[in-house]
């Protein structure tokens, strides 16, 4: 089976993040990036089938220079090559345009597999994997936490509201987004750190794929979100902290 | 038409509620009414299925012109007939804005319909300002981005559950108009075999009726760390729970979460230690009465909706919080 598996690069989970100056986008300077949690699940869901079934997994992922050390990382896991899509202004696109230069990019490997996680932890959009099966004309499905290869195609499980799921079946190519939970992840081995080094990363530039980048909509203004509720914070030391909530839990919320 | 269309959902899973309208789309109906009334214009609900005779009566005894889309091809959801069928009805009535619930299964098609008709759904809207300027969360809901389409075509939005609210939505003295639209549809057009749902692994762990939660997550850091937030639910007497990397990992099972693709709670106390509140968690508790949040970050999204905070490590403030709640319960 022939998978290639979209990731993004995001700030790290824990990341202080900061509006820049122009209002329009974070402050990226001194921020530590990390590979898109749900997107570690859709590489450990396509290294998994290529355990089972054989084959090549590929990674893509657009962003600039900066997202080569992700890709680094999911070659150093087991991805056999990778094609980095050179792109400075991701941030001006929106989820159609980004996902126009991964189907570009996808599109001549001809896959019998594309997939992605279902959500980025940045812009929360949750569309991109969704959109490239539209570009690309293939079937589709999301929330996937379980892959099987039958005689025709896919059985997958994807995952419904509440603690409900649904199985369902699909001819291949197609395209899933993964959900995350699905798989243990694994982590990269000292020996396959050192294989990455030798394994292929494609740059393409945005500019040679030429897609429409004209985005239909617009982020115009990043905000700090306003308070729902006002919280009454108790400061000191966690035990002083700690007797001021109870107390609170006694007479105010009357819990105990 | 160039007025808003609603497209409103079914309950699909959740027993007796099952094959009703669910209440995120009478939510997203509200954000409708908002939208129309801002720029003085008409509102549409379009309901889509293969049955759908009694829901449009439903929806247009609160006066609100309901089209049914209706298809024997649409008896069941899937992504292929939903995106046909939607895509011309949209085409044929030519709406300013699509309004949509944010559920997953708006999620499995919108941004498809969206892409299908040279649109951007902007998703997971949470406020709408005049212009429209639509609000939706980033960063795990550290940031709010106002968006905007700069398109000539429909606009595409859907709606967080619990951004509007759905109250005025209330019975009309007579009953608005219901349209009949059938699409054309065709069975090989249809790629996807849906299976039932299913419920997983049988719920041990009743978090809808409890009274007060203790909730851990990711910043526990490991499985072995656990018991100390057991301990401290012990001596609250309340139901341990989780947000969802917890159970991922697998250090609780997967009835302790709490959230999106968990349970909904709203207990009397919640108590959440060590979780950052991602827009996923928070939609399964913010019902709660009384938010506690013990957390490292002062950003952490999860004080927005706190009613106590304390900043610090967990593990310092959780032995100290478990030995006062001992003392004062004595």
């Amino acid at each position: 089976m022939k998978i290639v598996v979209a990731i993004k690069q995001v700030p790290e989970r824990d990341a202080q993040v900061r509006i820049n100056p122009s209002g329009k986008w974070i402050e990226e300077s001194g921020l530590q990036y990390a590979l898109n949690e749900s997107d570690a699940y859709a590489l450990e869901e396509a290294l998994q089938l290529k355990e089972k079934h054989g084959g090549e997994v590929i990674v893509v992922s657009a962003g600039p220079e900066r997202v080569g050390q992700t890709i680094r990382e999911a070659l150093a896991k087991g991805a056999d090559r990778a094609i980095h899509i050179d792109c400075d202004d991701l941030g001006n696109r929106d989820a159609l345009g980004v996902a126009r230069l991964l189907a570009a990019a996808v599109k001549p490997e001809n896959p019998d597999l594309v997939l992605t996680g279902l959500q980025s932890e940045d812009l929360g959009l949750g569309q991109t994997g969704v959109i490239v099966a539209e570009l690309l004309n293939l079937p589709h499905a999301t929330l996937i936490l379980h892959v099987e290869k039958t005689e025709t195609g896919l059985t997958v499980k994807r995952e419904l509201e509440e603690g409900w799921f649904q199985t369902i079946d699909l001819p291949t190519p197609a395209v899933l987004t993964i959900q995350s939970g699905g798989n243990k992840l694994r982590y990269a081995t000292l020996m396959g750190i050192k294989r990455a080094k030798t394994k292929e990363v494609r740059r393409v530039t945005a500019a040679e794929l030429a897609v429409d980048a004209t985005p239909v909509v617009i982020l115009d203004q990043i905000l700090l979100p306003h308070k729902q509720k006002s919280t009454q914070m108790l400061p000191g030391s966690p035990k002083e902290a700690a007797a001021a909530l109870a107390e609170k839990l006694k007479f105010e919320v009357r819990v105990l | 038409m160039s007025g808003i269309l609603v497209v409103l959902e079914l309950q699909t899973t959740s027993g007796q509620r099952a094959g009703r309208i669910s209440r995120i789309s009478w939510e997203a109906l509200a954000a409708g009414q908002k939208l129309a009334a801002a720029q003085s214009l008409n509102i549409t609900a379009a309901i889509v299925g293969a049955d759908t005779e009694s829901l449009a009566a439903e929806i247009a005894a609160k006066g609100i012109a309901t089209i049914r889309v209706d298809h024997p091809l649409l008896a069941q959801y899937t992504p292929d007939g939903f995106t046909l069928a939607l895509q011309q009805l949209i085409q044929s009535e030519s709406p300013t804005q699509v309004v949509f619930p944010h559920t997953y299964q708006v999620r499995d098609y919108a941004p498809a319909l969206a892409a299908r008709l040279n649109q951007v759904l902007i998703s997971d809207v949470v406020d709408i300002a005049p212009g429209p300027v639509f609000t939706r969360q980033l960063m795990q809901g550290r940031l709010n981005g106002n968006y905007r389409s700069t398109g000539t075509g429909p606009c595409l939005i859907s709606v967080q559950a619990g951004a509007f609210r759905a109250e005025s939505t209330e019975s009309a003295t007579t009953p608005a108009e219901i349209k009949t639209f059938t699409p054309t549809i065709e069975a090989a057009q249809i790629r996807t075999i849906p299976g039932e749902p299913f419920r997983g692994s049988s719920q041990s762990v009743d978090l809808g009726s409890a009274q007060l939660i203790v909730s851990v997550g990711r910043g526990i850091k490991e499985a072995e760390n656990i018991p100390i937030v057991q301990e401290l639910a012990n001596a609250l007497g309340a139901e341990l729970a989780a947000s969802r990397p917890i159970c991922d990992n697998g250090w609780l099972s997967m009835d302790h979460q709490v959230g999106s693709s968990g349970q909904t709670v709203s207990p009397k106390l919640y108590l959440a230690v060590g979780i950052s509140g991602a827009i996923q968690h928070l939609v399964g508790m913010k019902g709660s009465q009384c938010i506690v949040a013990i957390n490292k970050d002062p950003d952490a999204p999860i004080f927005e909706i706190a009613d106590y905070g304390i900043v610090g490590d967990l593990f310092e403030v959780v032995p100290a919080l478990t030995a006062a709640i001992k003392a004062a319960k004595q």
